[in-house]
């Protein structure tokens, strides 16, 4: 993977979704320097399913939570600035307290300004089974669609290449009808916005991509999140 | 339509940085350019978003319709940035609605009628002027997070030399293949992310071998302006940037290798 992504960064920016639990330092090194001699971003995102032990680990397994916050650590270490990424699982009127209370974390671990990107709840997987699945009505309606900008749907202009075949997105990469081809040219086809989750992307917009978030800024940083 | 020309100037988003503007012009005087452009986005983060119309009408500047005046003029709901992060966006939406409840509406007029993009011919090169990219006007092309070969396809897809853009406040230039170019020609309102006050505007000059690209600085009373900011009670955090350099809001759309650049 590291020699993958080395060679990407001569033709453009790479992004690495991690949970962050098993980044290993010759990695790394390798990576901080491929990172140093392209004109392009590398940009490590990593995964949690919540901004405490006690909201991750019953979902991600006992101790993920501490490890991947070492993987975070590892990579600041290495001039990396990581995306954190979570799905939002709390009231939006704790949302403040909570992201404050993480970046606290973050800079304890010394991860002075940190990036967080708070993604919305897909109910799929074992997300359906804990709360509810999508409803039957919740799809996306041709009249949605009239006056809406699909480039903002990462389906627009992204296909997701596995070792399966080319996906249509990397949500729906367990549906059967999101393989689109064995090449790039053969997934060239539009998809139609058919599924339960096409209304979160609807929504909300590229939930894929990596801008967004919800961290607290330079005075809310001064105002309280210091640790 | 077509104009043939040898020398331009192109300014970045304005942002009612009127100081910086009238500096601006007066280096653009001692230039020697046939045409002056302005690539949108007039309003937003600075103060009294009508000062900004005299200077550009006066001037003759060729301005197209940024995001902001898109939604400036039409009264939109927000200014159609493209943030994503919910405190980029919250500042955005504090100065829409200042900059909004402050622009006239003859002016909001002139706004409405700007074109979105413009073709022009630079000696031997076919540029087209927009203010995100060609295909959207809110699209951020960053340095680090836009490949060559993507910038390349653009211009062979919209049958052009030379891709002259702004809309992400920070300046860049890449010779694509073969001999095309992608110009980011950066913002004449706000600094870019640097740590000094001086904002940038870009001279384009089509030579017998190339197309010659110059960033220039632009020096101004950036202290005048950070205290008519404050007499507006615009955000500290706005005033900050002015007088700091340091971009303290609109970070998150920042990829890293911008984002490590600045200070926070």
């Amino acid at each position: 993977m590291t020699e993958i992504l080395v060679t990407t960064l001569e033709f453009g920016p790479a992004t690495v979704l991690t949970n962050g639990t098993v980044l290993q330092d010759e990695w790394l090194e390798r990576l901080r320097e491929a990172a140093d001699h392209s004109r392009y971003s590398l940009e490590f995102r990593v995964s949690i399913d919540g901004f405490t032990a006690e909201q991750n680990d019953p979902i991600r397994g006992p101790g993920t939570f501490d490890r991947a916050m070492r993987g975070v650590g590892k990579l600041v270490g290495y001039g990396f600035l990581p995306i954190i990424t979570a799905v939002r699982t709390w009231e939006m009127a704790d949302e403040n307290r909570i992201i404050q209370s993480f970046v606290a974390t973050l800079k304890h671990i010394g991860y002075t300004r940190p990036r967080l990107k708070i993604l919305p709840t897909l109910h799929l997987g074992e997300e359906a089974n804990r709360t509810t699945g999508y409803s039957a009505t919740e799809r996306v309606t041709t009249a949605m669609m009239e006056g809406y900008d699909p480039t903002r749907l990462v389906c627009h202009h992204s296909r997701i290449v596995t070792d399966r075949g080319v996906h249509v997105c990397p949500i729906l990469v367990e549906s059967p009808d999101s393989l689109l081809g064995d090449t790039l040219q053969s997934s060239l086809q539009p998809f139609r916005l058919a599924h339960g989750a096409c209304t979160t992307c609807y929504r909300f917009g590229a939930i894929c991509a990596n801008a967004g978030g919800g961290t607290a800024g330079p005075a809310e940083k001064a105002n309280g999140a210091e640790s | 339509m077509s104009t043939r020309l040898q020398r331009i100037a192109c300014l970045g988003g304005v942002y009612s940085n009127w100081l910086a503007l009238e500096s601006a012009l007066a280096d653009i005087a001692t230039r020697s350019v046939d045409a002056i452009y302005c690539l949108g986005d007039l309003g937003g983060f600075g103060p009294h978003p009508d000062r900004v119309f005299p200077l550009i009408q006066d001037a003759g500047i060729h301005c197209l319709q940024g995001n902001y005046d898109d939604s400036i003029g039409h009264g939109l709901d927000d200014c159609q940035c493209g943030y994503t992060d919910p405190r980029d966006n919250r500042f955005a939406q504090i100065s829409y609605q200042y900059t909004l409840a402050r622009t006239s509406a003859h002016n909001r007029s002139f706004l409405r009628q700007l074109p979105k993009q413009h073709r022009l011919q630079l000696g031997r090169y076919r540029l087209l002027l927009c203010h995100g990219s060609p295909r959207r006007v809110n699209e951020f092309l960053w340095e680090s997070a836009s490949s060559t070969h993507f910038l390349d396809a653009l211009c062979h897809e919209y049958h052009c030399d030379a891709i002259v853009a702004t809309h992400t406040g920070i300046k860049w230039h890449r010779t694509l293949n073969p001999s095309r170019h992608f110009i980011n020609v950066g913002a004449l309102g706000r600094p870019e992310n640097d740590g000094t006050p001086r904002v940038w505007y870009t001279l384009l000059e089509a030579t017998a071998d190339n197309l010659s690209v110059e960033f220039v600085p632009v020096e101004y009373d950036y202290q005048r302006l950070a205290a008519e900011m404050q007499a507006e009670s615009l955000p500290p955090e706005f005033t900050e940037t002015i007088l700091t350099g340091w971009w303290t809001t609109c970070l998150e759309i920042l990829p890293s290798r911008e984002r490590q650049a600045g200070l926070w």
